[in-house]
């Protein structure tokens, strides 16, 4: 009797360890003809668009959450749905695509007739974005992170009135990388995914122009 | 005052200089336009030395840190099960299930972890375009394959939630046996949901119910809190009720630990029967003798046989047939089916043909899903073709999702039906969390 009952306890323990080495050889395998490059981004470690090296397709599965800026509608609900309060989402400026207005769509109330700093014609909820006067006609806005919850006001404005240089961007020295993002979710344009965590951006730019440069150049800073 | 009066009433009637002309141009292109990236004003070119800034973008937790993350699981499922099968040493156990819960939860706030796992590899399981990473599935396998030779020694301390709620168990009461197996069918329940869930790619909901991430980053919603509070404190009774009547990796470390090859003891020895062990488990998992009642001759052991295999794939099958008849429940939760619900609704039709009916949907007319629809360009047929794709998931899922907790409850029944027979004390593999209390219990020592 005990000999029969350690038997088929060895018989089903060899069954469940052979499911689980089943299991993660095809993960893996799976991975390195597929996923790593030609399925949703390109495998940035080898440049090729496909079969790269097994120890490269593990390297570039490493995935942070990203918001697509060309999806976003600014519904608003990054500043909501995030689990970290503010949210981890904030508004980036990519300056390089700044038109550096004086009537900045962004900045101030649509009908605003004086353009100043007065509080009641700012479009930001918490003073997040400053402007600062640089020469006639060019004034620089820049995002105060402490101050900015993601409410992609200032976005809607200046992607419907301006050069759309501030973008909502999820800030990966805030984001928690949850398994399952909870902004994801209750995203109405399905703007968030999941991308290689070595090009943790999707700042979007006029084509070729300078903003990987700004890109690059800010990965040097951070 | 001043500044009052000089907001305009209404709109963009009163621009202001040549930029504001620009700008109420611009504010018609829009309207006809969706495309984003476009530069409706020129790059500056500065007079004054201005130096552009560059844009910042803050790089995310270093790739080689997830492997680190494994290391440490590694290393201290390898040393708690040492403390466990070696040095039995309560205080031991105790030490390390602080510094996992410093560790895993505060440290590293509750994520990457093994409960959570269970999602990630069901997705990338049924979706191809779902990348794994490696450290989340060997955060996965390990505890499992550490489980099948050791028994469940990453519960015991290495799991922070485990860890967190075995520091409340001050007055633990004994659950009837019972109770435990009715809310013991709880975890299956979960795991299937999860499972199911994970797989259609609607939802993560042990990430999102998460009662303990709240806690770890010190920052979650009211309700959530309330629910994390509610679980500690009523664990104060109840000893670790998320491990034994929620985890959903529980279920499978408890089938896992069955076979296990080696176990915690209760006595390095023999058992002398002094009985001081019987109510040191804060978990009911101390299985007492059962010698009262003789074995049943083989005839009735075989009847019991009989009808157990003719019981279990019907009740497996009238389960999975319910299971299935929840399609429309269960597919409604997610965001394709009630985006092709709500399109449906704006339109006006009955039957869209997706495989759901639901004329009496309740239709938000300028909600964001439906804005969001009509900026990206998708046809109504492409909506509702990838809602049906959803359904017919659903459909098989409803199947394997009632069939797996029909097999759960056929077995548990069984468990019940099939006679005992032990005459010592004993841990019960599958339910044991190795928390070393009743070793401290047991007058024999090595």
């Amino acid at each position: 009797m005990p000999n029969r009952r350690e038997f088929l306890n060895t018989l089903m323990r060899g069954g469940i360890l052979a499911a689980l080495g089943l299991l993660s050889v095809s993960l893996v395998l799976r991975s390195r003809d597929k996923n790593s490059c030609s399925n949703g981004f390109a495998c940035s470690s080898c440049g090729k668009s496909q079969g790269c090296s097994l120890p490269a397709a593990l390297e570039a599965r490493q995935t942070v959450w990203q918001l697509d800026p060309s999806k976003c509608i600014q519904c608003g609900r990054c500043a909501t749905n995030c689990v970290m309060t503010p949210s981890a989402v904030k508004c980036t400026h990519a300056y390089a695509m700044c038109g550096y207005c004086d009537l900045c769509g962004g900045y101030l109330k649509p009908g605003t007739k004086t353009l100043d700093t007065a509080a009641e014609h700012q479009l930001c909820p918490t003073n997040a974005l400053k402007r600062k006067f640089i020469e006639d006609p060019f004034f620089e806005y820049t995002v105060d992170e402490q101050l900015c919850i993601g409410c992609g006001k200032c976005v809607k404005g200046c992607s419907a009135f301006g050069n759309g240089s501030l973008q909502l961007q999820v800030r990966h020295d805030r984001c928690k990388n949850c398994n399952e993002c909870s902004i994801a979710r209750s995203c109405p344009s399905q703007a968030f995914s999941r991308v290689p965590a070595n090009k943790p951006s999707l700042l979007k730019s006029f084509g070729k122009e300078s903003l990987e440069e700004a890109g690059r150049k800010g990965e040097l800073n951070a | 005052m001043r500044r009052i009066k000089s907001i305009p009433a209404k709109g963009l009637k009163t621009p202001a200089g040549t930029t504001a002309r620009t700008f109420i141009l611009t504010f018609f292109s829009v309207l006809f336009s969706t495309a984003m990236a476009v530069r409706r004003f020129p790059k500056p070119e500065f007079e004054t030395n201005y130096i552009q800034p560059s844009t910042q973008i803050p790089v995310p937790r270093a790739e080689l840190l997830a492997y680190l993350d494994v290391f440490v699981l590694l290393v201290s499922l390898s040393i708690v099960t040492w403390l466990i099968l070696k040095k039995r040493s309560r205080l031991w156990v105790f030490a390390m299930s602080v510094f996992s819960l410093a560790y895993f939860g505060f440290y590293r706030e509750g994520c990457v972890c093994s409960i959570g796992a269970i999602q990630n590899v069901s997705l990338a399981l049924f979706d191809n375009t779902f990348v794994l990473p490696l450290s989340v599935l060997l955060f996965f396998i390990l505890p499992l394959v550490f489980t099948a030779f050791f028994g469940r020694t990453f519960c015991a301390a290495v799991c922070p939630f485990g860890a967190m709620q075995d520091f409340f168990a001050f007055k633990p009461q004994a659950l009837s046996s019972r109770l435990n197996t009715v809310l013991g069918i709880l975890p299956y329940l979960y795991l299937g949901l999860a499972v199911l869930f994970a797989a259609t790619g609607t939802d993560f909901i042990i990430c999102r119910y998460d009662p303990f991430v709240g806690i770890f980053r010190f920052n979650a919603s009211f309700g959530m809190f309330l629910f994390s509070g509610i679980l500690l404190l009523s664990g104060v009774f109840i000893a670790r009720p998320y491990c034994r009547f929620l985890c959903p990796y529980g279920v499978l470390l408890n089938w896992t630990s069955r076979f296990s090859r080696r176990h915690l003891t209760i006595t390095p020895k023999e058992c002398i029967q002094c009985r001081l062990c019987e109510h040191s488990c804060p978990y009911d998992a101390i299985e007492v003798p059962v010698t009262s009642k003789s074995p049943e001759s083989r005839p009735v052991r075989v009847r019991k046989m009989m009808i157990l295999t003719v019981f279990v794939p019907f009740i497996v099958l009238v389960f999975g047939y319910a299971g299935s008849r929840m399609q429309d429940t269960l597919a409604g939760v997610d965001s394709r089916v009630k985006l092709a619900k709500e399109v449906m609704a704006l339109s006006g039709k009955q039957d869209a043909g997706y495989g759901m009916q639901d004329a009496g949907y309740k239709m938000q007319d300028d909600s964001y899903e439906i804005k969001a629809y009509k900026a990206s360009g998708k046809t109504e047929s492409q909506v509702y073709s990838e809602a049906s794709a959803v359904v017919k998931k659903f459909y098989i899922g409803g199947w394997l999702f009632g069939g797996f907790i029909g097999l759960a409850i056929a077995l548990m029944i069984g468990g019940r039906i099939m006679p005992v027979y032990r005459t010592d004390y004993v841990t019960s593999k599958g339910r044991c969390f190795s928390c070393l209390r009743c070793v401290d219990y047991c007058p024999v020592k090595s």
